[in-house]
């Protein structure tokens, strides 16, 4: 289970990763993220988000079209 | 024979025309490599680069102020510094009404003639009258896309710099009162500080 939750699911670019920056904001190193989202661009998206802000997609799946990405927070 | 065969006085004679030869070829060096160095600290180079993104926003249509929030609100999401220089038509995004107090009568027609914020800009193409708007608004609201005037209100959240360029709010006659909070005032020089040291710069 991760440490907090973000639905994203319905809303489009740019807006799951504004929201996933904003939740990143008030969490510490370790600590794990899972969002979920429907928007067609977001596995991309998150990936160049994880790249850039160096921390880590730990996994992403696809169920039913809703994507699942847990990040875990680096330092 | 070996060098170190050689007598002390000879020896260090020859040590000194070494030293002095050396010294004459690479003082040279020294010197163009801090000229090389002060050539790249003028330009700006790596040295003064920061982690930002610089957007000058011209246009005023919903569909190219919608590409420029939606890049600067990415580009703060990305943990980047963003700045936006709203200049002209660009105005129109950050506006929250329109007065006509204190205005003078080319001041007053100018108003008119402008939206009177980012709800009610036209799009750059199929504008129709402003049905092309009204059209994009609805596909946008079935997608969940956000509105423009709340993407506008998300940027400032974000902490992305907002500059309103004078020049051209007095060319239109755009008050201050007329415009949202919390936002900074300036001039050319401004746009350009923040550019010289952006990773990205875009002219929209």
């Amino acid at each position: 289970m991760a440490d907090q939750e973000l639905d994203c699911k319905a809303i489009s670019c740019p807006m799951p990763i504004v929201r996933v920056a904003k939740a990143v904001k008030s969490m510490t190193p370790g600590q794990t993220l899972e969002v979920q989202a429907t928007d067609p661009s977001f596995q991309a998206d998150i990936e160049a988000w994880a790249r850039r802000t160096g921390n880590e997609l730990v996994s992403f799946t696809t169920q039913d079209d809703v994507h699942s990405a847990l990040i875990q927070i680096k330092g | 024979m070996e060098l170190s065969q050689l007598p002390d006085d000879l020896r260090a004679e020859i040590k000194r025309i070494i030293d002095d030869e050396v010294e004459k070829k690479t003082r040279g060096f020294s010197d163009a490599l801090d000229q090389l160095r002060l050539q790249v600290e003028k330009s700006g180079g790596a040295g003064e680069q920061e982690d930002r993104a610089t957007l000058v926003v011209f246009s005023g249509e919903m569909d190219t102020l919608f590409a420029a929030c939606t890049i600067a609100s990415g580009a703060a999401a990305m943990g980047m510094n963003v700045s936006m220089f709203f200049t002209f038509w660009g105005l129109n995004a950050i506006r929250v009404g329109r007065s006509f107090k204190g205005k003078t009568i080319t001041e007053k027609m100018v108003a008119c003639m402008m939206p009177g914020g980012p709800k009610s800009v036209p799009t750059s193409r199929m504008n129709m009258a402003g049905m092309g708007p009204r059209f994009f608004k609805y596909l946008m609201k079935k997608r969940n896309v956000e509105e423009l005037p709340n993407l506008v209100e998300l940027i400032q959240e974000l902490g992305v710099r907002m500059v309103a360029c004078e020049t051209s709010m007095m060319v239109m006659g755009v008050k201050r009162e007329e415009l949202i909070e919390g936002i900074d005032y300036g001039g050319v020089a401004t746009y350009l500080e923040d550019a010289a040291k952006s990773k990205i710069t875009l002219f929209i």
